[in-house]
């Protein structure tokens, strides 16, 4: 019973793991991984479902009756070249990131995202007093 | 274990190797969980390519993390609290692998018992994924080709040609070193390539196909660039040719399901591309085949050019840079002489 389970809980730590990585880190690199990470523990999850006890890998043989499951396979093979493509176009944003901001950790870019905003705000208010100057 | 000592570490780089050991590790298990083609992908992909990809990106982003982190403890509080009721979860799955779980009951008993009658191929993996699931295989190369074009339009650089020479002279004091691996891989990068092809080729036989052989052809091409330079790869293969494979990849997948409605079947329902039924499926599943591992290859080697490309752009930035700040102070201390 535990034993047959095993696996399942495996995928969960993975999963979790991947998950705190994703909330509690602030570098974004690191954050890719630990999103990396949580897509691995979903295709171990779904090829640990595809197996059957006692059979081989679905390719046809004459003397082989028993194979495990093929559509899963299917399904995480495409999963993986498409995550990997996905996880490019993040990096690719990352580096922008890196450029427009010079930082990759998240509370950094905050900080001057909220920097421009103050500075916008008193910007503003300014400029509405010389206008209203100028119409009186 | 991996994964945990991946979430602990600051330093990027280290991070980085041990993903690709666990990309290793983890085509490992596939193999012992039967699934053999899946191995295959994850072993290029995780080990090989997702590995460079991240490290010519921690080049230019730099390798060491801060300390902050954001709410460390109500992070671990949502993260206890989801996995406990995952586990709860559990209790309900089917124990591991027991035949009579309900993924074994469904469409998976077709596939096995006739695939070999209605396609005629080995490889059942195959069988579904290029013709029972064409349409949904279709998807997902649409879906990489676009991650490819979302990198060029994010990375592309325009490049003047009176760069080149500065970029060159960049590239040979880097590359210079390194003579025992270059040659390593010199030896090494025809056989991957050749291993490639028959990873193609026989897809429809044993474990391979065209998802397989796009990673590991992509691979060996970004081995040499990381060994020889982005301008001397970019000398031996050229963007824009890369680019055009990426889309007619595409174009042929496509064409092969138009070709089957034109002959008067469904919309990649192969079996009236020849005279006999499982000649035709043959003929799709080859063409098909083809398209995947050429949209992959190329779009996996389009991104690293990209990736690549912008790196020598900022080296080229800060040497510059450099170069104008010595100027600079060899100015003033001029001035300050005379």
């Amino acid at each position: 019973m535990l034993l047959g389970l095993f696996n399942d809980w495996i995928v969960i730590v993975l999963m979790m793991i991947g998950l705190y990585t994703v909330i509690a880190h602030g570098n974004l690199i690191k954050k890719l991984v630990g999103l990396t990470i949580f897509q691995t523990s979903v295709f171990i999850f779904y090829i640990s479902m595809a197996k059957v006890s006692g059979g081989t890998a679905p390719i046809l043989a004459d003397d082989i009756t028993k194979y495990s499951n093929p559509l899963p396979h299917v399904l995480i093979l495409t999963a993986i070249v498409v995550g990997i493509a996905t996880t490019a176009l993040g990096l690719a944003l990352v580096v922008r990131i890196k450029e427009a901001y010079n930082t990759i950790e998240e509370e950094e870019i905050q900080q001057q995202d909220n920097q421009i905003q103050t500075m916008l705000t008193q910007q503003t208010p300014s400029k509405e007093d010389n206008n209203t100057g100028e119409q009186s | 274990m991996v994964a945990i000592a991946i979430i602990r570490m600051k330093d990027l780089f280290a991070i980085v190797m041990l993903s690709g050991i666990y990309g290793l590790l983890s085509a490992c298990f596939f193999v012992a969980m039967d699934a053999v083609d899946v191995a295959f992908t994850e072993a290029a992909v995780g080990a090989g390519i997702s590995t460079l990809l991240m490290l010519v990106v921690i080049t230019m982003t730099g390798r060491h993390e801060n300390k902050t982190r954001h709410k460390p403890l109500s992070a671990l509080f949502v993260v206890i609290i989801t996995g406990g009721l995952l586990i709860y979860g559990t209790f309900d799955i089917p124990l591991f692998g027991s035949a009579d779980a309900p993924i074994h009951h469904h469409v998976s008993p077709r596939y096995i018992n006739d695939s070999a009658a209605e396609i005629g191929v080995p490889n059942i993996v195959t069988s579904v994924l290029a013709s029972y699931r064409a349409f949904d295989t279709f998807g997902e190369v649409v879906v990489i080709f676009t991650a490819g074009i979302g990198v060029l339009a994010l990375l592309a650089v325009v490049r003047r040609p009176e760069d080149e020479s500065e970029i060159d002279s960049i590239n040979d004091s880097m590359h210079e070193q390194h003579l025992i691996i270059r040659i390593v891989a010199k030896i090494l990068i025809p056989f991957i390539l050749l291993f490639a092809l028959y990873v193609q080729f026989h897809g429809d036989f044993g474990p391979g196909g065209g998802f397989q052989a796009g990673v590991i052809f992509a691979a060996a091409i970004i081995l040499y660039t990381m060994l020889f330079g982005l301008s001397t790869a970019r000398k031996v293969i050229n963007q824009p040719f890369i680019q055009l494979i990426a889309a007619l990849g595409v174009l042929l997948y496509g064409c092969v399901g138009i070709a089957s409605l034109l002959n008067g079947g469904n919309f990649f329902d192969y079996n009236v591309l020849a005279s006999t039924p499982i000649g035709g499926q043959h003929l799709g599943i080859l063409l098909i085949e083809w398209g995947v591992g050429c949209t992959v290859a190329s779009v996996m080697i389009l991104i690293f050019f990209n990736f690549g490309g912008r790196r020598e752009m900022q080296q080229q930035k800060t040497t510059q840079h450099k170069a104008m700040q010595t100027k600079a102070k060899q100015d003033s201390q001029i001035q300050e002489f005379l």
